[in-house]
């Protein structure tokens, strides 16, 4: 087979191969960082971008992809894998995606090596970058953070799709002959997203629950097309602690390179292979409680790590706030070389989103569903937000819009479904607005409980703070009699007020400049 | 909504590639603000794969290429991002094309019906009198309508749909460009103007034309082109 290649060609061939996987891996692995990516163009070649394309390295990555190659290439039967899963903060687990770069006997003798098969992997990186933002995983991973994050792990060898669940899709990237075979990019990624959230004590194996399992905690599964909504049970959500991020102010001067360690470990996590579903201890409890601050990124990455980061401040995740600091425009001020050893001026950092889109907690937060059952279990997705789930009257949220039957200050119901026995007597005209019986001797009498009062701290002082305020004493400057007799007297006294005010006229108009 | 149709607008099959046209057709529904940003993400992804960086020829007829940085989109409108190259010039030019195309959307006599070209083409220089002739290889059409939506509800289920409409038609023409059929062979240093455009200082895509069409409520194609949409060019 290889008979026909000479020795340059199989040379360059290989090399071509060996990076475009290490290309692959970065992008992938960038494009679930949760950030948006931003690098600049260069008219002048610099020699040290491969494929044409200015992809930057994170080291970590690249080690990881070397280590999981051994040195080895991406040949028949032997594919090289990128995992990305996912992981909450109580410590459930999913895999979301899988994706291979892969070889096949298929030979393409005819083709030349250094031009066109380096020109069309170069195309499949482009395609690469496009096909990563359109999975699911994508704006998952765009939205990662406090209560969940996004992993990868590498292997090399067979394609384990199992972990995906049932029915998964798969996009194909594209494909390349080569005189050796060819190279065929593709995800598998998973389209039901439903989730079983599984507490401490109970059944911890159902990681990938059936669809049905799952609506009971659940409003909703997924659509089959991509992408699509995140849905997790989540017992707490945090909504003032900003989720933990990377620090994008570290300058790295010497190697010139853009990612700092803590990009890749402060959310995007790797995983090594050895570490199974239920084993949070290695860096989990590190990653959520509090965030990343009392972190050392790196003991969420394999062994081996070079180089000690600094603890990672608190910042917004994409959505939440905007930092203009980091976004990256191309008219920052160095191109990045990955392997050029010049020390660069500054760093260009990942970009975070600062776009007015996502300018609120709202968006961080409308993958986050807190009820087990209850109210919301067969509302649509797009009508299930925190904001529905946090108001206060979330349980009165009117079906009708007569707004004083549901004012729960004015008909304050015992229950949600239950209207209050004594709403009659509340609306009733004449009628004081009591509840414990102090009028008529043909109601009974029944406990007048306000929503959100207590029994048994200071019985009925809300209720009794109702019926005051249903009955308010009349003002006494509204009263006629009163109200007539200071008239007279104001109308007396009318001139001496007049007079004193003219003396402080001085006075005033100072007070009214100072308020300019 | 219908998928990406591929058809050969021009010559015979099993002619010479460079006499093919190969046209590629996408159809999209979206609300009136979202014309803007679905039309810029589908543009830009398939010029992400047509851009190249630029050329820079050395002695002995070789040369070198620079780099393409790429930058991600995330739109304001639709729940979808999508990545671009890294060049304000392309941005620039892309945008004013399509807000032409909005505009004219938005028209009186429009139905909300439209459709939006972009082609590639080669440049055959002639001699003179003869002005050059340009040589399409490749028609990306997308095929616009613009729908009403009565409420907000309407609306961010439209956000949604829309946004994994496009993430299919992201996926199809990933699918088309990697077919790897006719490319222009790379040219010369003299003929590179003729395949090109070399204008951009950062980056070089092959030569393109954007154009439009808008549909009146009669149903009859009101052509207004910013350039000329040459469909018969291949009859040589």
């Amino acid at each position: 087979m290889d008979t026909d290649l000479s020795s340059q060609d199989r040379k360059d061939l290989d090399k071509f191969i060996k990076f475009f996987a290490l290309k692959t891996v970065q992008v992938i692995v960038q494009a679930r960082l949760g950030e948006k990516i931003c690098t600049r163009s260069s008219s002048s070649p610099t020699g040290s971008d491969w494929f044409n394309l200015a992809i930057k390295d994170i080291p970590e990555v690249t080690h990881e992809a070397k280590k999981a190659l051994a040195g080895q290439l991406p040949a028949v039967g032997r594919s090289m894998c990128v995992e990305i899963s996912l992981k909450t903060s109580e410590g459930d687990s999913m895999e979301l995606e899988i994706w291979c770069l892969e070889m096949n006997e298929k030979c393409d003798k005819e083709i030349k090596v250094s031009y066109t098969v380096y020109n069309r992997l170069s195309l499949l990186l482009k395609s690469l970058l496009a096909i990563t933002r359109v999975t699911p995983a994508y704006r998952l991973s765009r939205k990662q953070g406090h209560e969940y994050v996004i992993l990868y792990r590498i292997y090399f060898g067979e394609v384990q799709l199992s972990g995906l669940g049932e029915g998964f899709q798969t996009v194909r990237v594209g494909t390349v002959g080569t005189p050796v075979g060819t190279i065929t990019l593709s995800c598998a990624y998973r389209i039901n997203l439903a989730f079983m959230s599984t507490r401490a004590g109970e059944d911890n194996g159902a990681v990938y629950p059936s669809v049905e399992d799952s609506q009971e905690v659940c409003t909703t599964s997924f659509s089959t097309s991509p992408p699509s909504q995140c849905v997790f049970t989540v017992t707490k959500a945090h909504f003032q602690t900003p989720p933990p991020v990377v620090t994008d102010t570290l300058k790295v001067p010497v190697m010139g390179l853009a990612f700092s360690h803590q990009l890749s470990s402060s959310r995007l996590s790797y995983q090594p292979a050895a570490l199974g579903v239920g084993s949070a201890d290695m860096g989990y409890p590190v990653l959520f409680a509090g965030g990343l601050h009392a972190a050392h990124p790196h003991q969420l990455i394999g062994p081996g790590k070079e180089g000690g980061v600094p603890p990672i401040p608190s910042q917004p995740a994409h959505g939440t706030q905007a930092d203009q600091e980091r976004m990256c425009t191309p008219l920052d001020g160095v191109h990045y070389s990955a392997a050029t050893p010049s020390s660069s001026e500054d760093t260009e950092t990942v970009s975070n989103s600062s776009e007015g889109k996502c300018g609120s907690p709202h968006d961080l937060l409308e993958t986050i569903f807190v009820r087990k059952v209850g109210a919301f279990v067969n509302k649509p997705i797009n009508q299930v937000t925190m904001a529905n789930l946090d108001i206060p009257f979330a349980m009165f949220a009117p079906k009708n819009v007569e707004l004083e039957d549901n004012d729960p200050m004015v008909n304050p119901p015992d229950s949600p479904e239950t209207e209050s026995p004594l709403q009659g007597s509340l609306h009733s005209e004449g009628s004081s607005g009591s509840s414990t019986g102090n009028t008529h001797d043909d109601f009974v009498m029944i406990d007048f409980k306000p929503a959100f009062s207590k029994d048994d701290i200071l019985p009925m002082d809300l209720g009794t703070f109702y019926r005051e305020f249903q009955n308010p004493p009349q003002l006494s400057s509204l009263s006629i009699d009163i109200g007539a007799q200071s008239m007279a007297e104001d109308l007396d006294s009318l001139p001496e007020k007049l007079a004193v005010h003219e003396k402080n006229v001085k006075e005033f108009d100072a007070f009214v400049e100072t308020l300019q | 909504m219908v998928g990406p149709g591929r058809t050969r607008c021009c010559g015979p099959p099993g002619a010479a590639p460079a006499m093919n046209c190969r046209a590629e057709v996408l159809e999209v529904s979206v609300e009136g603000r979202q014309v803007e940003e679905a039309m810029l993400a589908v543009l830009h992804t398939v010029l992400l794969h047509r851009s190249t960086g630029k050329f820079h020829y050395k002695k002995e007829g070789t040369y070198s290429i620079g780099t393409v940085g790429t930058q991600d989109v995330d739109c304001d409108f639709i729940d979808f991002a999508y990545v671009r190259v890294s060049s304000e010039e392309l941005d620039r030019a892309l945008r004013k094309a399509v807000g032409e195309f909005k505009d004219a959307l938005r028209g009186s006599g429009s139905d909300g019906m439209g459709q939006i070209s972009l082609e590639f083409y080669q440049k055959k220089k002639s001699r003179w009198p003869f002005s050059d002739e340009c040589i399409p290889w490749e028609l990306w059409t997308i095929k616009v309508n613009v729908v009403n939506l009565a409420n907000e509800q309407e609306r961010q289920i439209c956000r949604e749909k829309v946004g994994e409409k496009l993430c299919e038609k992201i996926i199809n023409i990933v699918e088309v460009m990697n077919r790897h059929e006719y490319l222009p062979k790379m040219p010369t240093q003299s003929e590179v103007d003729n395949v090109f455009d070399t204008s951009l200082k950062d980056v070089q895509p092959y030569l393109y034309k954007i154009s439009y069409q808008i549909t009146d409520s009669l149903g009859t194609s009101v052509t207004t082109t910013m350039r000329r949409l040459i469909k018969d060019t291949l009859a040589l």
